[in-house]
């Protein structure tokens, strides 16, 4: 059997992980073994590994074409394919089709249901806030009830400033 | 100062405790960064990598909690400075290997450390003693928040915290657990018990040793998927699996001391006669026989034998920390004849395990085997 990194040597190491009812198998020859830290267990997940194995071939066939190239930072589909990292936080807007797949057979789901940072956070809630202080603005015109609207009004001139402040 | 003189000394660092520390040795949640618009470390140029470092390091120094913290460039270190970071569990092999351009920052009690320039711009963690996976959260959710003030940080509302692997993508976090399991061991269930826990996405590797194989009988157990789930629902995923990993764990002792004292009791007084008595000793083998007198201390078998010597030696045992005592470069050899020196004059006055006859369990333990 020949070993799935190098394609060269014979394989020697066999591998298999299962993580939910998926089941992945790697085989590797010694060299590329030691390479891949196979034998460092504090620093070795399976699933890094595979992912400069099946998973490149999986980004190449969504992404169309092998050649795709980061305008950031340079970072190409070989480059990926080799150190089954990415090159910069705009490498995921360069390779988003690719990786799309790739994300949902590692990950639970492929949106980010987790911590969003404090600031960011807060913008969000104000900008919330803004949306529906103007319902509310619309509605007292519509009710011509405009003691509440003109009180509303300063509400939203007092919430974009502070929309102003957090984004600058 | 240099790391030596800032870590507490071994015997101090295995008197910390923790709730269940017969069984969780310490827990752990790592949370990965990166500063937008910068390449990862990985890709980065050198002198992108010092510039990230210059922005990141003077942030992650003036956070209160790292008030009188070691902050060193990893070049200023000497192999075996990493190397002892390495046997504390400070840092990863990855980042021992870090030079130029990479840092560390490590809090005065050694329950924050973070690093810099890792495979991702920022490694920070927060380790506690003992089963405490929802403190360490905690811990390290402040310290993020804090810092994300400072620097700014690659996010996306989609995609969550962009890392320079895709399996980190999303929350960046991950929550572990190093777990003394030598009853699932002698029993031979620790395969169904690792099986059981990768079902669930849970990942379970030795901690010392090579491949499967799990030097000492600690494992760690940590979360693979970071992505689609909240950092609360995965401690509490953990916690729970944990929770059922300590009770068959608790379990398969009972059980060898009910069905098999006689093994259990040849277990451990040959790992007492060997480390005791030997003159030459490799760290692999030290680890494996510490493991079961960790085991005798907390099946009561040592009359005057406590958790943390044994848990000290575990620590002053191993290569890096065992070189650190000697100025002159050591050999494996050597360091084979005065590691055993070390562990017949640390063990010098401990007596011999006993069996049980006033046990917990109840049993007579002296009865013989079947």
């Amino acid at each position: 059997m020949q070993c799935c990194v190098c394609k060269e040597r014979e394989a020697k190491v066999h591998l298999t992980q299962i993580v939910g009812d998926k089941m992945q198998k790697v085989d590797l020859c010694e060299e590329c073994a030691k390479q891949k830290g196979v034998n460092d267990p504090a620093g070795f997940s399976l699933a890094d590994l595979l992912l400069g194995l099946g998973a490149s071939q999986e980004m190449e066939q969504a992404a169309g074409s092998s050649d795709l190239k980061c305008p950031h930072c340079g970072f190409t589909h070989a480059d990926f394919k080799k150190a089954g990292r990415l090159g910069c936080s705009e490498c995921y807007v360069t390779f988003a089709e690719g990786l799309e797949g790739l994300l949902k057979s590692m990950h639970k789901g492929i949106k980010h249901t987790g911590k969003v940072p404090p600031s960011l956070q807060q913008t969000r809630d104000l900008s919330d806030k803004l949306k529906s202080l103007q319902k509310k603005l619309d509605k007292a015109v519509a009710d011509e009830d405009f003691e509440q609207a003109a009180q509303v009004r300063d509400e939203i001139k007092a919430t974009k400033e502070k929309m102003a402040e957090t984004t600058s | 100062m240099n790391v030596h003189e800032f870590l507490v000394s071994p015997a101090e660092a295995s008197r910390r405790e923790g709730p269940h520390n017969r069984i969780v040795l310490s827990s752990r949640v790592r949370l990965a960064r990166n500063l937008k618009g910068m390449p990862f470390p990985g890709w980065a140029k050198k002198a992108e990598r010092v510039k990230a470092l210059e922005a990141i390091r003077p942030a992650v120094e003036s956070l209160p909690q790292m008030a009188s913290a070691f902050s060193e460039s990893m070049d200023n270190l000497t192999v075996m400075d990493k190397n002892i970071l390495v046997e504390r569990h400070l840092i990863s092999r990855e980042h021992a290997a870090k030079s130029a351009g990479s840092g560390l920052v490590l809090n005065r009690d050694e329950s924050l450390c973070v690093m810099i320039n890792e495979e991702d711009h920022l490694r920070m963690q927060a380790l506690r003693p003992g089963l405490q996976l929802k403190q360490a959260w905690n811990a390290i959710d402040q310290v993020d928040s804090k810092l994300e003030k400072r620097l700014n940080y690659a996010f996306t509302p989609d995609l969550g915290y962009l890392t320079a692997c895709p399996t980190n993508l999303g929350t960046g976090i991950r929550v572990s657990a190093m777990l003394h399991l030598p009853g699932l061991v002698l029993a031979e269930q620790i395969n169904q018990i690792i099986q059981a826990v990768n079902k669930l996405g849970l990942a379970v590797r030795g901690l010392y040793g090579e491949g499967t194989e799990a030097l000492g009988n600690v494992f760690q157990v940590s979360n693979q998927m970071t992505l689609g789930e909240s950092e609360a629902d995965i401690v509490e995923r953990l916690n729970k699996v944990l929770a059922q990993i300590i009770e068959h764990e608790e379990n398969a002792r009972g059980t060898l001391l009910e069905k098999k004292p006689k093994a259990v009791y040849n277990h451990i007084g040959r790992a007492y006669g060997i480390l005791a008595n030997a003159h030459s000793i490799s760290s692999k083998e030290t680890m494996n026989l510490l493991s079961l007198m960790r085991l005798g201390v907390d099946l009561s078998l040592f009359e005057n034998l406590e958790r943390w010597l044994v848990d000290e030696l575990f620590i002053t045992t191993q290569p890096a920390h065992l070189q650190k005592r000697f100025s002159e470069k050591l050999s494996a050899e050597e360091r084979d004849l005065l590691r055993a020196d070390m562990l017949r004059d640390r063990l010098r006055t401990v007596s011999r395990p006993k069996t049980r006859s006033n046990g917990s369990t109840g049993e007579s333990a002296e009865k013989p085997a079947e």
